[in-house]
């Protein structure tokens, strides 16, 4: 279609001497992130920056290699170069960005001030953002089987792993937030995941049964789903502040139950809030699933004689398996994210230093903990979106 | 749906009431309080607050609505075909991102207030507007597309008089969503200092007043009802008129 008429039909010219679309937007997006300040530099934390061009961030010879990979990845974006190619260009490219912005952190830092701070400035962020999109563009492009995704993702993880322990990056104003709290972070980081996967967990545990229920008896059907729509129109923050007075009295008045950690603020209250709003996604995916088995199979099982019982475990759940673990995602990505509103009720997580932050008007507090969230938002995705592909072959989902 | 009804304007009327007239259900809110806080909150009038909110969603979801449909009409011409499979991961990948996350990442470049709230609460409602407004232009039944293009329809009448007709009730049920989405994710908005509901909530969290949280959060929670039947409601009409009763809505 389009990409036929664009071609290049009758010259010689080789296939990839031709622009490509795609890459006329990146290369426009790039282009302005080169001539935005590639860092900030601050005397302190809490000063306006004062914004260091790409040419004035580092060194001259660094500068010539970091010009030079840019335009490297500036061609490779125009032009129709097989998505392979752009793929390991974007690769090369965000490597560079990355490696060279701890470079010039440590560049712009003058020796021995501890109170200056580097920060990426807009232009390197823009630059991530449109090789980045040269990343994503080449790894749809590519098609990835399910494996293959979780490949790269952990290969990027251990690349961006390996670039935080070498220590390349200390002299940047994310890290040394880090380095003065660095117990606090990995304290706030287990709170994180133990009420996002925790809350999860829970919600798996009673809403595929509550959602069999449904799918057996209609009566309760609307009843339960309902009322979990409502739920979910409480704004986060209320739920969670709402539920601080019923734990408070619970933990009050019935023996043992402060005891195992139920309290009216804290973690309490934000696990339960996450679980109530995770209830409900589990809970249609379930049923949904449930529906969307083929009569067939159920009849080809009642054939055998298989007994309702049998009939629920061995054909219709391993069925609707896959649209239940796409319930499963949404609820597990949606709940990192929720799981930082816990930190306004003192329930801890990544949170904290987004709204200790906020109120410090120190961003790169804030990017602490938003970074962290995201990352981890983003990596579930991944590896459940893999999973549900992986479960649905051959199988009926959709 | 006769009771449903009933109920919905019960809700609505009490809404009202309670926005017009707080102080006449102070008798309610002050079974909540301890130690004489005051049961209605007193830092500013709820309907302002409330009339902001609906201000900064209605904003934030038009300009969405403008943006994300122009960009899947785009997509899905011959001339943007390139851009469809990498506009989808990208949609993809945004929803990953948390409503928090977005909005304190605006804040270094917008500051502190509404701006940030606005900035995250347009990024945020773009991504189901466009998925559905995708589904809604790429899920046409073959036979009608055809059919116009027979009887000579051009492009643009081909897009204005069958493709988005016929799509509307699909986008709608994606801008129903990003306005949900959206009532919920302003209260947050708070956070930065946007004068949202959100401040009655806060405000009760700080000072451990759950009279203030649970009224900051039944008007939202009230709106956010009231606003999704309504739009569902609509939705259910331009499909009865389209004649699509039968097509589910994405």
């Amino acid at each position: 279609m389009s990409i036929a008429e664009t071609a290049p039909t009758t010259t010689t010219r080789p296939a990839w001497l031709a622009l490509d679309k795609i890459g006329v937007l990146i290369a426009l997006v790039s282009a302005a992130g080169a001539a935005l300040p590639f860092a900030l530099f601050r005397a302190n934390r809490i000063v306006l920056g004062e914004p260091k061009s790409l040419l004035a961030a580092l060194p001259a010879p660094e500068t010539t290699i970091l010009v030079a990979v840019l335009l490297l990845g500036f061609a490779a974006a125009l032009l129709r170069f097989s998505a392979r190619i752009k793929l390991t260009i974007g690769f090369l490219v965000l490597a560079v960005l990355f490696i060279f912005m701890g470079w010039s952190a440590s560049y712009l830092t003058p020796d021995g001030d501890t109170f200056a701070r580097v920060s990426p400035g807009a232009g390197f962020w823009i630059l991530a953002f449109a090789f980045a999109l040269l990343v994503a563009d080449a790894l749809t492009r590519l098609k990835f089987g399910p494996w293959q995704r979780i490949a790269i993702l952990f290969a990027v993880a251990a690349a961006l792993a390996l670039l935080l322990w070498s220590g390349s990056w200390n002299d940047l104003s994310i890290l040394k937030e880090y380095s003065t709290r660095a117990a606090a972070f990995w304290n706030e980081a287990r709170t994180h995941l133990a009420l996002a996967f925790g809350s999860v967990a829970i919600a798996i545990v009673v809403g595929v049964p509550l959602g069999i229920l449904c799918y057996r008896v209609k009566a309760v059907r609307a009843v339960v789903l309902n009322t979990l729509n409502i739920v979910q129109t409480i704004p986060s923050i209320a739920l969670f502040g709402l539920l601080i007075a019923p734990l408070a009295w619970i933990a009050a008045n019935v023996a043992g139950a402060s005891a195992i950690g139920i309290s009216g603020i804290g973690t309490a209250p934000a696990l339960v809030a996450l679980f109530a709003y995770s209830l409900l996604p589990v809970v249609s995916n379930t049923v949904v699933g449930l529906q969307s088995v083929s009569p067939a199979a159920i009849d080809a099982a009642k054939g055998m004689g298989m007994t309702g019982r049998q009939r629920l475990f061995g054909v219709e759940l391993p069925l609707a398996f896959p649209v239940i673990l796409t319930g499963i995602r949404i609820v597990l990505v949606q709940n990192i994210g929720l799981a930082t509103i816990a930190a306004l009720i003192g329930g801890g997580g990544f949170g904290v230093f987004v709204f200790q932050g906020i109120g410090q008007t120190a961003m790169d507090l804030v990017l602490l903990g938003a970074v962290p969230t995201v990352a981890l938002a983003f990596a579930a995705a991944v590896v459940l979106d893999a999973l549900v592909e992986m479960t649905s072959r051959g199988g009926n989902a959709p | 749906m006769k009771i449903g009804l009933v109920v919905r304007l019960i809700v609505l009327l009490l809404l009202l009431a309670f926005l017009v007239s707080p102080q006449s259900f102070a008798g309610f809110f002050t079974l909540l309080t301890k130690n004489n806080q005051p049961p209605i909150y007193n830092q500013g009038s709820l309907l302002d607050l409330t009339l902001n909110h609906l201000a900064i969603v209605g904003i934030a979801t038009l300009a969405a609505t403008i943006i994300a449909v122009g960009l899947a009409i785009l997509v899905t011409r011959p001339f943007g075909a390139e851009f469809l499979p990498l506009s989808r991961s990208l949609a993809n990948i945004g929803q990953t991102f948390p409503p928090v996350a977005v909005l304190a990442l605006a804040v270094p470049m917008l500051g502190f207030g509404t701006a940030p709230t606005l900035v995250a609460l347009f990024l945020y409602g773009l991504l189901p507007i466009f998925e559905n407004t995708l589904t809604g232009l790429s899920n046409l039944p073959s036979a009608v597309t055809d059919a116009a293009k027979g009887v000579g329809m051009t492009g643009w009448q081909r897009l204005l008089k069958v493709e988005l007709p016929l799509a509307l009730p699909v986008i709608l049920a994606g801008i129903r969503l990003s306005v949900v989405i959206s009532l919920a994710t302003a209260t947050i908005g708070s956070t930065v200092a946007a004068r949202t509901l959100g401040e009655v909530i806060i405000a009760g969290l700080l000072s451990g007043n759950t009279a203030f949280v649970l009224q900051g959060g039944l008007i939202v929670g009230a709106l956010a009802v009231l606003i999704y039947d309504a739009l569902s409601a609509l939705e259910r009409f331009l499909m009865a008129r389209t004649g699509q009763a039968g097509r589910a809505a994405a």
